[in-house]
């Protein structure tokens, strides 16, 4: 509640603030706001962030340390007995007196001194909320008038706001750095301590996967083994699949969008395809375990060839299906990209149609072509729900598209749903997995940017 | 790709009323559109074999487009329709007898910024006798490369580095290049749309040269902006003004004697 109207307050006060300092500007030159440094709305601006800034700082520090402090000073006041005790009933007693401040019903009869602490808790905390109005009223008026009153034609607004919107651009941009940071260390960590259980060379070199392990000391069940071969050969068996029809099928509708469709129905056809690319993934999970795989089983079999209902080739066909657009819209870009002035060379020189995009424009547009296929191997490594859905859980070591195989991707997901206990191989190898298919990507990535990076430098 | 052609199938004179030179190209009354936009308003003009024609004019007056009428460039262009006759050798181009590949392969193009491909020098000018099926040995595509270099007078500043990409070279280079690929499928008429535009004076001076060598085995039509240039390797000119063409004579007459008062106000630069 006090925390809405302090952020009212707020808005309210930088509005303020800025029409303020707009007309303080203007009002001292007189009106004749060429003369001053800055444009009158920058003076607004400079304002309006004297106002929000500090305060809205004192909020963040607030917020995150208001709790904290307020429950120190009332596990201060408890009795010895109470608070003398190891880190687990400590924690414990935090959680007992938050639950009695929050109303919780814990279904027991609460002692009478935390009883006590939960009420003061309330009280501290509703005060704090109060004094926090208050207090980030009174910074954000002060700001306002401070700024106010050090507007003169001279102030250097413009540059002052410039810096502060900088440093605003330079956090968020942190922000995304820090959490990939964040997101790659955790699953560093992770790795680190399955690979402290499974020697990295038998999981990387191993080729029987069965991750199944006794959970309890008395219960019967396998050891587990965690080689990872059969994963990453199911991977690629499946991504060449996908590949196979994604490229071939992309690129060839990239070149009759770009080169033959009339631009009339490029405009249609080009959002359709995009279409392809908006389906969930689990869409086309359904289609492919549903219709095409017992398609391929029922050719199979008619061809007297032993398929098995879950199999590689269905789901590859319908990852490739999926791919596609991501291909044809990034060549049909690229092979646009190709400057006109060599389609008309290659005309001019009586070259057909067909001979001008074949040695020509495609080679003109390869690098780019390359990267996009680059990009759309990555989609496929990563893609985790068809496979789940059609190719089956079965870690063989094949080579026949006829047959189960699992990916990396749907171990993880099978590794990590349910019920699990973190100290567990069988949990931590999902992280192992994680590591190496994010640095299989990360370095398919870097390698397709790179490739566009030296298509760039070539046209401009 | 929507060229609408409605030409009846004729046939041009080989020679003018008045006798001269053999005419290697016949426009007669060429009238181009730009979807509802008229850009050529019926034009007329005879181009004379083994002879420099320029095509002069303030920009947008349909020069180029006219140029481009000659090898039917703007096939590839949406919307535009060509009206009237166009003959080479006597033979109506849009007419069914040649198609727009075939005429292409006998009138080249040399375009106002070098496009060279990017593959290298080499397979730069071995592309066009790849594509016709004109070399048959490896012996003989590197004969056409090297007379199609020489006579582009390219072939001393580049024989040591053939594999090398030709978007390498320089801007003058480059356009030699354009000129030795265009020569390399041997056409018998070659139309250079503003060649020197895009290239310093010593480069100009450079090309212009080798035009007037050209003119030797090949007919050239040049759409310039710049007069001197005109006077200096054509012998024949045309003044192009909004969408017509107003005089068609030598060279020398027009920069000297013009008749109409515009072509006069315009080489004497009070309008363009």
């Amino acid at each position: 509640m006090q925390i809405t109207v302090l952020l009212l307050v707020l808005v309210l006060l930088t509005v303020i603030g800025f029409q303020l300092g707009r007309s303080r500007a203007a009002a001292s030159v007189g009106g004749r706001t060429v003369e001053l440094h800055s444009v009158p709305s920058y003076h607004g601006f400079y304002v309006a962030l004297w106002a929000g800034l500090p305060a809205l700082l004192l909020f963040a520090l607030w917020s995150a340390s208001e709790g904290w402090m307020v429950m120190q000073m009332v596990l201060a006041g408890l009795p010895d007995r109470l608070t003398q005790v190891d880190a687990q009933a400590l924690s414990l007693l935090r959680a007992d007196i938050l639950n009695l401040a929050h109303g919780v019903n814990t279904g027991r009869e609460p002692d009478p001194a935390v009883a006590a602490a939960a009420e003061q808790y309330v009280r501290l905390r509703s005060l704090g909320d109060w004094s926090l109005l208050v207090i980030g009223s009174c910074l954000a008026m002060g700001g306002l008038l401070y700024a106010r009153g050090r507007i003169t034609p001279d102030l250097r607004a413009r540059n002052r706001v410039e810096r502060t919107v900088n440093v605003a651009l330079v956090i968020c941009s942190l922000v995304a750095i820090l959490t990939t940071i964040g997101i790659v260390l955790s699953l560093l960590f992770e790795a680190m301590r399955f690979f402290a259980v499974v020697s990295p060379i038998d999981f990387l070199f191993g080729t029987h996967w069965s991750p199944q392990m006794a959970m309890r000391a008395d219960q019967v069940g396998s050891s587990g083994s965690f080689g990872a071969i059969p994963l990453f050969a199911g991977t690629l068996l499946i991504t060449a699949i996908a590949m196979a029809v994604a490229v071939p099928v992309g690129l060839m509708s990239a070149i009759f969008m770009s080169e033959y469709a009339n631009p009339h129905l490029r405009t249609w056809l080009k959002p359709i395809l995009e279409v392809l690319a908006g389906i969930p993934t689990v869409v086309y999970g359904f289609f492919a375990a549903l219709t095409m795989a017992p398609f391929v089983r029922g050719l199979g079999q008619g061809l007297g060839l032993d398929v098995s209902s879950e199999s590689a080739l269905a789901a590859g066909i319908v990852m490739g299906v999926m791919i596609i657009p991501f291909v044809s819209s990034l060549s049909d870009d690229v092979i646009n990209a190709v400057p006109q002035s060599l389609r008309d060379g290659s005309y001019g020189l009586g070259a057909t149609k067909s001979e001008t995009i074949r040695l020509v424009v495609l080679p003109a547009a390869l690098p780019g072509i390359v990267a996009a296929v680059m990009l759309a191997v990555s989609r496929a490594i990563g893609e985790t729900m068809i496979v789940t859905m059609a190719a089956g859980l079965t870690a063989n070591l094949t080579a026949n598209p006829l047959e189960a195989v699992t990916t990396v991707t749907t171990q993880i997901a099978t590794l990590l749903v349910g019920d699990q206990e973190f100290d567990s191989p069988k949990t931590l190898s999902a992280f192992g997995l994680g590591l190496v298919l994010f640095l299989v990507t990360l370095t398919l990535n870097m390698v397709a940017l790179r490739v566009v990076q030296k298509y760039r430098e070539k046209y401009d | 790709m929507s060229v609408q052609t409605q030409f009846p199938t004729a046939s041009a004179p080989l020679r003018s009323a008045t006798g001269g030179p053999l005419l290697k190209m016949v426009a007669r009354d060429v009238k181009v559109f730009y979807g509802a936009k008229q850009a050529l308003k019926g034009i007329d003009l005879e181009i004379q074999e083994n002879r420099v024609m320029a095509l002069i004019g303030p920009s947008g007056c349909g020069k180029s487009t006219f140029l481009r009428c000659l090898n039917r460039m703007n096939d590839t262009i949406e919307n535009c329709r060509v009206e009237g006759l166009i003959a080479l050798d006597g033979e109506d181009v849009y007419g069914h007898a040649i198609d727009a590949v075939q005429l292409r392969a006998r009138v080249g193009m040399v375009f106002q910024k070098p496009n060279p491909f990017p593959k290298s020098i080499y397979d730069n000018i071995a592309y066009g006798p790849r594509i016709h099926g004109i070399a048959t040995h490896r012996d003989e595509l590197d004969e056409i490369v090297q007379t199609s270099l020489e006579r582009a007078g390219l072939w001393n500043e580049v024989k040591d580095r053939l594999r090398e990409p030709g978007t390498g070279l320089s801007g003058g280079q480059q356009q030699r290049l354009c000129i030795a690929r265009a020569i390399a499928v041997s056409p018998e008429v070659i139309l250079m749309d503003e060649p020197c535009s895009a290239l310093d004076p010593i480069a100009t001076a450079h090309i212009e040269e080798l035009i007037d060598e050209l003119r030797e085995n090949y007919t050239i039509v040049i759409v310039t902006h710049n007069m001197q240039q005109a006077a200096r390797v054509s012998q024949k000119t045309a003044f192009f003004h909004l969408g017509e063409m107003v005089e068609c004579d030598d060279t020398e007459e027009i920069f000297t004697n013009p008749r109409d008062e515009r072509t006069q106000g315009y080489i004497t630069g009070r309008y363009g």
